[in-house]
């Protein structure tokens, strides 16, 4: 592995992508280093999956500035890589009288901010716009740009098209140690050691381990936990728009919203834990969601509930995205810090800091550069007679192995075999949705197994939920043994 | 395509229902769709026996069960399609797909529902922890170690005591694993008292009533759960949280019928069972659509579906031949559940199509010793028998004859009471 890179970018998760994707424009030898066996498997893996307005952030932050121009992005985005996007509006909702200027405070900074087309919406509106709404109800925050999109489906999808761009990606490889020598960085994993000219710290919740390893200004990152729970698609059109309370230092609160899959979310809580790779669920936090939740939305079927699962936020103390070079180091460039609205951000994020990268290594842009990545298909929806033709010349499209999702056969063999491809059950999973759906995986797990021991050559045994030691089976029975 | 009966699911129910319409009319032409790639449904990884004791009057296993119904659809006007998933129902016609015929309609007489339950997965029981592999519901341990041939795990928690939580807790056994407990939140059983003794008791497997498991630990495999006692609420008990090593968490938390494709049908779904409301036909709220088995209750012995689906199957042949089954303008009785009992199937009887005895089954609301089942005819009593113990676990039933019926004019109502 003892090569040289032009640059190293370090984590696979959106901002890291969405860095790959925009340098990959450039003739550049690109490498992608990630911890786990996946893309997306940090922080944007789980978290609200909302595309904020960017009525939040303080105006002429960096986080209101990439809010504002990665949901302006995320448009063209998402039409270009083929990723579920609505922008279905959101509404803060105010219940209590007295924190009425709360929301023409929030109005204000948008305003500041450069949101546009935002309303504050009477009692009566938000009550015809959302029957579900708490009865308590006073005023809201309408922002019609505000959206929700599959977070899996984006970052896979940039790191498809970087990867379609050249960029190369190791996964199962944690940096453990960058050093800045002459004219460039030494990179060591535990696969070995390469050079490169540039770093990329896009590390998430590590992104201060790795900083202070090449900076006197050090930075501290805390994981910052949220639990969410999702509701069956059964509840589909319980809620409209994305609902949320009124914010507070901890953030924006415990929304409820669709996802784009026709779920209906909620959460998260905000509890700063010591754990940078665990994220527990509590009951503490499960009941604080419920609670939360309720406070906006009345009769909430929590009865639907599909699962429940835990976020962290990489919450650095200043509290602002970090985009730019290390002072005291040159050419290693943060990307840190980068907590709601990151995934908003991702696209402004990956522009801003592929043109600090550029300048600074004097880039060229390529000719033949692809902007254009598609989904797995999905046979069911597409219109009827492609849809028959698919199944007609493709027959492991009318095979379906996930019931409650309805996915074929022929989507996951897509996911497994086209480009870095899933390895894995929840690789799988974040590809096609099988095993997303209502039994989560107690049907299909088998035969998910079975079609990526079959593609792979990976024996069953070996198989793993997402990676490392996370094999499903342990052994044979002794019939088979 | 074309039907006069599709039936859509292959496993016991289905096989059963379409087997009595068969013989009910052999004119008529029956289509199963099942999605699976054989017939036979959970039947076919149930590899312990004490199946059809009521059926057959002998112990078979889950497939020798199956098998016995397979065998007679030959010479019978039954066709069946395997690997094939239903997408829609409507009383006339149902859209379904396979990789041979892609996207395909059958329009037909009569729609028989007979798919099966799901179990309640883990996100649904909001277990706090991490998310960690060696977490499966006991159903889909079974398939990996009868059907597959793999061992989940090696030392072993099972939270619920369902049947398959029971069952599995002895197969995991007999391979070779050390189930370590199983943890039951309410004061009693979910599954079986035969289960407890023989998967059990038989292996000094302890059994931990008003116990849940409050935590999962390890980032990529279960390393260990943390159970607590819980109070009356059922909330945990502070000061009563053990840890116990383990590197697999079963899951046997109770069963949901699933009725997604009804609910799109616009089927009425009662909220105790989770299943259709049904008549004395197993005909659903939907003119056309029956339902039976699992689909419609969950069952604690397969005997039972089977002599379910058959009189559903009967009673969908005899509504496709028309004037054989009263429609919706006869005379409905309800039939309420009264103190005591969660639930009865069927909701209401038009007695003029009983052909003899009608069968209401239910289940209790709780543990009763020394109790009655009562049923009330317009309030007043016709039946009154003592029962020496009642649960949750085990379904009861009450059968009425035809003729007592006669007398019955608006209500019946079943409820245990008190000795």
């Amino acid at each position: 592995m003892n090569q040289h890179y032009d640059i190293i970018i370090i984590g696979a998760g959106v901002s890291g992508c969405a860095i790959a994707r925009e340098l990959s424009k450039y003739d550049a030898k690109i490498l992608v280093f990630e911890k786990d066996e996946d893309v997306c498997c940090g922080t944007s893996k789980a978290n609200s999956a909302i595309i904020h307005a960017g009525y939040d952030a303080k105006p002429g932050s960096l986080k209101a500035k990439m809010n504002i121009r990665g949901n302006e992005l995320m448009t063209k985005l998402a039409e270009e890589l083929d990723i579920p996007f609505k922008r279905i509006g959101s509404l803060v909702v105010c219940t209590d009288e007295a924190l009425r200027e709360g929301i023409e405070e929030l109005y204000n900074r948008g305003i500041a901010n450069g949101v546009p087309d935002m309303k504050i919406l009477s009692c009566e509106e938000v009550m015809q716009m959302e029957p579900n709404i708490s009865d308590d109800v006073v005023c809201a925050l309408y922002a019609p740009t505000a959206g929700i999109i599959c977070p899996f489906r984006l970052n896979i999808a940039l790191a498809e098209c970087a990867n379609q761009n050249d960029v190369e990606f190791k996964f199962n490889t944690p940096v453990t140690k960058v050093t800045q020598i002459e004219n460039g960085f030494l990179i060591e994993t535990p696969e070995g050691e390469l050079y490169s000219n540039a770093v990329i710290n896009a590390a998430g919740c590590h992104a201060d381990e790795i900083h202070n390893q090449v900076s006197a200004n050090k930075l501290h990152i805390t994981p910052r936990k949220g639990d969410y729970m999702l509701l069956d698609r059964s509840c589909e059109g319980f809620i409209g728009h994305i609902i949320f309370p009124q914010p507070t230092s901890m953030g924006k609160g415990i929304l409820v919203t669709p996802t784009v899959n026709g779920n209906t979310l909620i959460g998260p809580t905000a509890i700063d834990t010591d754990n940078k790779d665990e994220a527990p669920l509590t009951s503490e936090g499960l009941e604080k969601v419920v609670l939360g939740s309720a406070k906006n939305v009345k009769n909430l079927p929590l009865k639907q509930v599909i699962t429940g699962f835990s976020g962290l936020r990489a919450h650095e103390d200043g509290g602002e995205f970090i985009l730019e070079e290390v002072k005291d180091c040159p050419g290693f460039f943060d990307c840190a810090g980068i907590e709601s609205p990151g995934l908003t951000a991702c696209p402004a994020i990956g522009e801003y800091m592929a043109k600090l990268v550029a300048d600074k290594l004097s880039l060229s842009k390529k000719q033949d550069w692809n902007a254009i990545c598609h989904d797995v298909i999905k046979p069911f929806e597409l219109p009827e007679q492609e849809r028959d033709q698919l199944i007609k010349e493709h027959p492991e499209y009318g095979r379906v192995i996930c019931r409650c999702e309805t996915i074929t056969e022929g989507e996951i063999l897509d996911a497994i075999r086209r480009t870095l491809g899933a390895r894995s059950l929840d690789g799988v999973k974040r590809r096609t949705r099988a095993g997303m759906g209502r039994c989560q995986g107690g049907f299909c797990s088998p035969r998910v197994m079975e079609i990526i021991g079959r593609e792979t050559g990976i024996s069953f045994e070996e198989i793993t939920k997402n990676g490392g030691d996370s094999k499903i089976l342990l052994g044979r029975t002794k019939d088979e043994s | 395509m074309r039907a006069d009966i599709v039936i859509v699911g292959g496993g016991p129910a289905g096989l059963a229902a379409a087997i009595a319409a068969a013989k009910e009319a052999p004119e008529l032409s029956i289509l199963i769709l099942e999605r699976d790639n054989e017939l036979g449904g959970i039947l076919n990884q149930c590899i312990h026996n004490g199946f059809g004791l009521h059926t057959f009057k002998e112990e078979l296993t889950g497939p020798e069960y199956a098998e016995r119904f397979e065998q007679q659809l030959v010479g019978h006007n039954i066709r069946y399609l395997l690997d094939t998933m239903v997408l829609n129902v409507a009383s006339n016609q149902v859209t379904a797909v396979n990789s041979n015929d892609g996207v395909f309609t059958v329009d037909c007489g009569a729609v028989i529902l007979c798919m099966g339950c799901r179990e309640r997965p883990r996100g649904a029981l909001n277990i706090p922890g991490l998310r960690p592999a060696g977490v499966f519901t006991a159903g889909t341990a079974q398939r990996l170690v009868n059907i597959e041939g793999y061992i989940p795990g090696k030392e072993v928690v099972i939270l619920g005591s369902g049947d398959i939580g029971l069952i599995m807790a002895r197969r995991l056994t007999l391979e070779g694993a050390k189930v370590k407990a199983v943890c039951e939140l309410m004061p009693y059983s979910g599954g079986l008292k035969r289960n407890i003794v023989q998967c059990l008791d038989d292996f000094d497997i302890p059994l931990l009533l008003s116990h849940t498991v409050i935590d999962i630990k390890g980032k990529e495999r279960v390393s260990s759960v943390v159970i607590a006692e819980v109070d009356g609420s059922l909330k945990p008990i502070p000061g009563t949280e053990q840890e116990i090593k383990c590197d697999t968490l079963l899951l046997s938390c109770g069963l949901i019928p699933e009725n997604e494709l009804s609910r799109a049908a616009d089927i009425k779904i009662d909220p105790a069972t989770n299943g259709p409301i049904v008549n004395e036909s197993f005909e659903t709220s939907v003119q056309g659509i029956f339902a039976c088995g699992n689909v419609l209750h969950v069952h604690d012995l397969v005997d039972y579906v089977s002599e379910e689906s058959s009189r559903a199957g009967k009673s969908a042949a005899r509504f496709v031949k028309k004037n054989e089954i009263e429609t919706a303008e006869t005379k409905n009785i309800r039939i309420q559940k009264g103190s005591g009992v969660r639930y009865t199937v069927p909701c209401t009887v038009r007695i003029a199509n009983l052909e003899d005895d009608l069968i209401i089954r239910f289940r209790s609301t709780g543990v009763f010793k020394d109790s009655y089942i009562d049923v009330q005819f317009d309030g007043e009593q016709k039946i009154h028998r003592r029962k020496q113990i009642i649960t949750p676990g085990e379904m009861e039933q009450v059968i009425l004859k035809r003729e007592e019926l006669e007398q019955c004019i608006d209500e019946i109502t079943v409820s245990i009471t008190e000795g």
